[in-house]
């Protein structure tokens, strides 16, 4: 018996490997996402552990809660204290400062805006645990002002050698500055910077730099002396340390910043899993199909089988042993196909600032492990139900003529359809409007279950939908589109299992779309509501910049007046809390409109507050906010509640001077020019422009120009999802194409008499063109209706979170459903070829 | 030796001359045509018959434009067959001949009333009423045309066959063992249908050329004249054949030389 599956396989080479298309490319999913999140991990985790001295000593609050230092420091004589703890082989001093961004030899910041642009003093300090940290692998270290060492990474994306002059931009006083390239330095133990810049340069010269010249420093390692723990250090250190000073040991530092940043990127991970979550679901339709198709196919010499003595359970299992292997090969090929993804993923978040090519891809055993199990499991469960259908198969059917495999009732597939839609429906009803803890599992079962529901049922639903082809095809293209027609009618369940691997991909990218508009319309017309002034200075992603750029505005001819904001971020009950700020004496440009108390002159100290929030927390004039700041618990005093403001962006607002008490750095995030009556326009942009010119990433908007900038990234994520269904969209190709070559293998004889009673070629091509577009466009048609219907439900789950514009982009709508006809013609295409390629003779005379 | 049948009574609905095909080569070689000349008349209703691997369903394919020969000529009507294209030969097939096979006649996804215009609809052709209510009436299957073809027996799916062969008025019908899967009484009306086409009055469906491949003496007893092939060669014809001298020959045929 096992030798007759498997012949039977091998007879079969090319059904085989349309078959397997299908595992394979879920199982590359899936080890791509693995493949390419061991990776992201490692680098990570081989970063940090060389980023850590054996022991971390740093100041209480020395990082805000974003990981840049605040101005808290530790005194120079405390490095040298720590050097003479028992068990300490050295003590060095750190200066860290974020916001130095090299400038290539393009004039163009190296790096995306996303990582970190890190600068700090050189010190040959040895990591944790011994190893050798970053060290200089050419050129020597920094010794005097003017020298730099750059990383070797960012040394070559800047296109810079040891000697040249390295321009530098950043967000302290010093907008710019120059220095000499003296070495380029590199982990030795491994470890990429992820995209991240560094330039170090002396101490003395980052004291000066980013310190205001003080002798201090950020923090502090502290090197244990053979024998001595990490543990046992830290405890000899604590033992020295002054209040408001902490010592952590390197692993738990590591761990931290690590799982800090991990959780940072996790998004990125989920992501791809939930798209190999995608990737297998469409497949396994492809597989429940193919292997439907096959055993359909086969089911006369089934039945022989039977008929020469084979038990039920023989026959049944010589198919999933056919799975079995199948599901071997597949994986075994979608696991090479998966490496090779993840080096793509990999090249693709490079060019969006997650540089990982400086660490090799990790392979680890789990990723095997996972990628044999899910396709050799998803394969057998998918190959289960036709495989139990075989069982129906009665031997006396081995001799009739035309053996057709009985099928089970449509109506139970239909009950069962509706009740998974109405399941479905459910939960997601609860994960969106219900307050349920994991609200975002029961929206994806809740969604997975709806697309479920809807495969299930659509052989009964979509019939409507495949008689008016019928009948629109017969009307436009005769007897050709008749015959078309029908045999999309011939067999519902497969015309509509293949439709759905279609619809799944689409459903999520309408979903996406509406999403995406949708926030690019809240963006729009909350730009246009809280644009005030004339133009807006701001950095990417938010990022803050030097103050010196809004004091030299305020200089520019035509200028009225200037407004900053900047941000700081504090905790509050746990969570994390933002806090706008602004010059006491510009309050009044921000237009607030107050309902109680005052903001004029808004002291510090105290803050005016939002009153939707204010409410929400159940504060009001005269109330105390506290607030966890690096300092320590601040406690301002309410003086006023105002009403919604768009461009205050936080809830609380707050003077300048109260946040640099509160040990924030003097950064600002966000300046508004007024221009005097008449200036704008006659070249005031310009001349605003070259005030930021040497600071690239710092630019000037005007209202257009703001609200684009803003849409910007929402565009990018729309851009990148859509790419990631793109996949899901081949595999529903592919899909189509299988179903319909095997639908030719499986109607050869038929073919063959149309041939012959005078069906030209071109007439065959254009029935199986027809057949393959009414599949796509059922599979888009469904996929828009559903997509539709989540993206509108999703936006007014949002409404709460202030993104109450649904907007349904009709025009992407209607270009998706003009892709899928695309997509159907192009699915027919081998399919067709082959078909017209039949022997007419050999065709006639096929079993 | 008799190397071809060639009449000058009737005018030939098809001719064949010198028809040469071969299988394989070498040690393997197959003469499946040997130099084959044979003239089909119009009007008249011809079995092909001889023992397997004698050639007659490849003189069949070869004449229907199914299959292409190595040398010789095969002319319907005024159109030589082996200097024509596959489109030439497709519209050929779908204007000039009807066809009947043994088994798997129908589209399955088409009524029975569908199949028989088929050939016309593909051709982008309305089916000529009266004709069709002609052809449609002789195979008896009025209040069978919107049966699907599994809804159908062996014999009514045949009778359907033959209708769809009949309804494009084709210059000659081909049948390739139309009665071999068939019991006997649904064997005898189709071949009594096929009998009819050629010779009933022109006005009740008559008049029809028809082309049979068989190896049952008691369907060739239905026709006019039957050829004799072996080994890819002509070797006897008989006119007005009854079943007796149609086994007598097959007998001769089959003894050793």
């Amino acid at each position: 018996m096992i030798r007759a599956a498997l012949k039977s396989l091998l007879g079969r080479k090319l059904r085989l490997l349309m078959s397997t298309f299908a595992i394979v490319l879920g199982v590359a999913f899936v080890t791509g996402s693995l493949v390419f999140s061991d990776t992201l991990g490692r680098s990570f985790t081989a970063l940090f552990a060389s980023t850590v001295g054996d022991v971390v000593v740093r100041p209480v609050g020395g990082t805000t809660t974003q990981g840049s230092p605040s101005t808290q420091t530790l005194p120079a004589a405390l490095v040298d204290e720590l050097a003479e703890v028992p068990g300490a082989a050295r003590a060095d001093g750190n200066v860290t400062a974020v916001g130095v961004f090299v400038v290539d030899t393009d004039g163009k910041v190296v790096g995306g805006l996303g990582p970190p642009a890190l600068g700090g003093n050189w010190n040959d300090a040895p990591a944790g645990h011994g190893l050798s940290g970053l060290v200089v692998q050419e050129g020597r270290e920094p010794r005097r002002e003017g020298e730099v060492v750059l990383d070797e990474r960012t040394a070559e994306r800047g296109g810079y050698d040891v000697g040249d002059t390295i321009p530098f931009v950043t967000s302290t006083d010093r907008l710019n500055l120059e220095a000499e390239l003296v070495g380029v330095a590199e982990f030795a133990e491994g470890g990429s910077l992820n995209g991240a810049t560094l330039a170090q340069f002396d101490t003395v010269t980052a004291q000066e730099l980013f310190l205001e010249g003080r002798d201090v420093f950020n923090d502090a390692w502290v090197t244990a002396e053979d024998g001595v723990s990490q543990e046992e250090l830290a405890a000899r250190v604590r033992e020295v340390l002054p209040e408001g000073v902490e010592a952590v040991t390197g692993d738990d530092a590591a761990d931290e910043s690590a799982s800090d940043l991990l959780e940072a990127v996790s998004f990125l991970t989920t992501f791809l899993l939930i798209f190999a979550g995608i990737s297998l679901v469409v497949g396994s339709f492809l597989i429940v199909n193919t292997f439907s198709i096959l055993v359909a196919q086969r089911s006369r010499e089934l039945a022989l089988l039977r008929a020469l003595g084979a038990s039920t359970r023989q026959v049944t299992w010589s198919v999933q042993l056919e799975a079995l292997v199948l599901g071997l090969v597949g994986s075994t090929v979608g696991l090479g196909l998966g490496v090779l993804l993840a080096q793509g993923i990999r090249a693709v978040t490079s060019s969006f600032g997650l540089d990982l090519t400086g660490q090799g891809l990790v392979f680890e055993p789990r990723t095997v492990l996972a990628a044999y199990a899910v396709g050799v499991l998803v394969t057998m469960a998918a190959a289960w139900l036709p495989a139990r259908r075989t069982a129906r198969i009665a031997p006396v059917q081995a001799l009739r003529d035309d053996v057709a495999l009985p099928e089970g009732s449509m109506r139970r597939r239909l009950w069962a359809g509706l009740a998974l839609v109405v399941g479905g429906l459910a939960a997601l009803a609860a994960g969106l409007f219900a307050d349920v803890p994991r609200a975002g599992w029961w929206v994806g079962l809740g969604v997975l279950a709806v697309l479920l529901g809807v495969a299930a049922a659509s052989p009964v639903v979509s019939r409507p939908f495949l008689s008016a082809a019928r009948a629109a095809y017969a009307r436009v293209f005769g007897a050709v589109g008749n015959l078309a027609g029908q045999n999309g009618l011939r067999n519902p369940r497969r015309t509509t299992a293949t439709a759905s691997a279609l619809m799944i991909g689409l459903t999520l990218a309408c979903t996406m779309a509406i999403v995406g508009d949708s926030a690019k319309a809240t963006v729009d017309r909350s730009v246009a509501e809280s644009f005030v002034g004339d133009y807006v200075v701001s950095s990417a992603f938010g990022g803050e910049f030097s103050p010196a750029i809004a004091d030299r505005m305020a200089e520019v001819d035509g200028v009225a007046s200037v407004l900053r904001e900047r941000f700081a971020f504090g905790e509050r009950d746990g969570d994390g809390q933002g806090v706008s700020a602004t010059d006491p004496d510009t309050v009044d440009d921000l237009g607030l409109t107050l309902v109680e108390g005052t903001a004029d002159p808004l002291r510090d100290g105290t803050v005016v507050v939002e009153e939707s929030w204010a409410e929400d927390e159940g504060l009001t004039v005269g109330d105390t906010v506290t607030l966890d700041l690096p300092t320590g618990e601040a406690r301002w005093e309410v003086v006023g509640l105002f009403e919604d403001n768009p461009i205050v962006f936080f809830p609380l607002l707050t003077t300048v001077d109260t946040l640099l008490d509160a040990g924030f750095a003097d950064r600002d995030n966000y300046v508004v020019v007024d221009a005097e009556d008449g200036a704008r326009g006659a070249g005031l942009q310009e001349r605003l422009e070259e005030v930021v010119a040497d600071s690239p990433v710092v630019t000037v908007k005007d209202e257009a120009g703001f609200a684009a900038e803003q849409r910007e990234p929402i565009d990018q994520l729309v851009l990148m999802i859509f790419a990631l269904l793109g996949l899901a969209l081949v595999i529903a190709v592919l899909g189509i194409v299988n179903t319909l070559a095997l639908s030719v293998i499986e109607r050869t004889r038929e073919v063959g008499l149309l041939r012959a009673i005078g069906l030209s070629r071109a007439q065959l091509r254009l029935m199986i063109t027809l057949e393959s577009v009414v599949i796509a466009v059922l599979g888009a048609v469904l996929g828009t209706v559903l997509g539709t219907f989540f993206g509108v439900a999703l936006m007014r789950a949002l409404r709460d979170e202030g993104l109450d514009v649904v907007s349904v982009p009709v025009g992407q709508l209607a270009a998706f459903l003009a892709v899928a006809v695309v997509v159907g013609v192009l699915a027919a295409v081998l399919p067709a070829r082959r078909a017209a390629r039949l022997d007419v003779l050999r065709a006639i005379a096929t079993d | 030796m008799v190397r071809g049948i060639v009449s000058p009574m009737t005018e030939p609905a098809a001719r064949v001359r010198n028809l040469t095909k071969t299988y394989g080569s070498g040690q393997a070689l197959v003469r499946a045509l040997d130099d084959v000349s044979v003239d089909l008349l119009a009007g008249e209703f011809t079995a092909v018959m001889g023992p397997s691997g004698s050639g007659k369903s490849t003189l069949m394919h070869c004449c229907a434009g199914l299959d292409t020969a190595d040398s010789g000529q095969v002319l319907v009507g005024e159109q030589d067959l082996t200097t024509m294209g596959d489109k030439a030969l497709t519209r050929l097939r779908r204007d000039e001949i009807g066809f009947v096979f043994q088994s798997f006649n129908l589209v399955p996804t088409l009524t029975a009333g569908e199949n028989i215009v088929l050939p016309l609809s593909i051709a982008g052709r309305r089916p000529d009423r009266r004709w069709y209510d002609v052809v449609v009436d002789t195979v008896g299957l009025r209040d069978r045309l919107h049966h699907k073809p599994n809804e159908l027996s062996g014999g009514q799916q045949q009778r359907v066959a033959v209708a769809r062969a009949l309804v494009s008025r084709p210059r000659i019908v081909f049948a390739d063992e139309p009665t071999g899967n068939l019991d006997s009484r649904a064997g005898a009306e189709v071949l009594e249908l096929l009998r009819r086409s050629v010779s009933a009055p022109p006005e009740e469906g008559g008049g029809q050329t028809v082309v049979m491949v068989t190896h049952d003496p008691v369907a060739a007893a239905y026709t006019d004249r039957v050829v004799f092939l072996a080994d890819g060669r002509v070797v006897d014809e008989l006119r007005h054949p009854d079943r007796e001298q149609v086994l007598e020959v097959m007998a001769r045929m089959s003894a050793p030389a």
